[in-house]
């Protein structure tokens, strides 16, 4: 669509300190844009929990958001190891994250749970040894 | 109810300095930040033990109010740098979270 707004980021996998850059990006565009803060605050929660998953899980990706009048779409993308099941990794509570993101306060098993929640729609292309796709959108009530 | 009301009530100790005039409407309490994330209401003040930098993104993402760290809990320098340039107040107190909230119940009432 023409009328789309496109925003491009790379999340970087070497800084877990780093994560949130984009979606804190993202925030401060669309509040400018004049979006709804309910909106925006499920945008910015869901993308910084993937954005979160890509640095501890997949050691980063990229992040591309279309922004359109009557929603915001996002596809976060890593070359990671891929999720073995991704089933599992819906249940609120399970993690595999390492103990020393544990103590950061992340590797509650809430990740992707947050994502679905904040999300209308979500869907998770994952291949094992090739990467992850994750496809969310978020509606705009006006 | 501002932070600067919060900060005067309770004798809390100002870490960084962000917009004092900001209204303050409900309390939340946690230190798992995805849990936060997702839970902690909008203008609220945010309890934690929690002084690592996700912690300011969070803080930024859910549009809390403030961060009390409680039980004097340390806040690193790349939080401090961080909540700096985003204008993220940080108070600290040495009472736990639950002395904390009780009189912060009572100041929002």
């Amino acid at each position: 669509m023409s009328n789309a707004i496109h925003l491009h980021y790379e999340v970087s996998g070497e800084d877990f300190t780093r994560a949130g850059e984009a979606s804190g990006a993202v925030k401060k565009r669309l509040k400018s844009l004049g979006y709804s803060p309910d909106a925006i605050r499920r945008v910015a929660i869901a993308m910084y929990e993937a954005e979160i998953n890509m640095v501890i899980h997949a050691e980063g990706g990229f992040c591309d958001v279309d922004i359109y009048p009557d929603r915001v779409e996002v596809l976060l993308s890593d070359r990671g190891p891929g999720i073995p099941d991704v089933e599992k990794a819906m249940q609120e509570g399970y993690s595999t994250a390492p103990a020393n993101v544990r103590s950061l306060g992340f590797g509650a098993g809430m990740g992707l749970p947050n994502i679905k929640k904040y999300s209308d729609e979500m869907r998770i292309d994952t291949t094992i040894g090739v990467g992850t796709k994750l496809y969310l959108t978020v509606r705009v009530n006006q | 109810m501002t932070v600067k009301d919060l900060i005067e009530e309770l004798k809390l100790t100002i870490l960084v300095e962000g917009d004092l005039d900001r209204e303050v409407t409900d309390c939340y309490i946690g230190d798992l930040l995805s849990w936060v994330m997702g839970r902690a209401p909008e203008d609220s003040v945010w309890l934690t033990v929690m002084g690592n930098i996700n912690s300011i993104a969070v803080a930024t993402l859910a549009d809390v109010s403030c961060i009390v760290l409680v039980e004097n809990a340390a806040l690193d320098t790349d939080a401090r740098n961080k909540a700096n340039i985003h204008g993220v107040t940080i108070l600290q107190t040495e009472e736990n979270s639950y002395a904390l909230a009780v009189k912060i119940s009572g100041l929002l009432r």
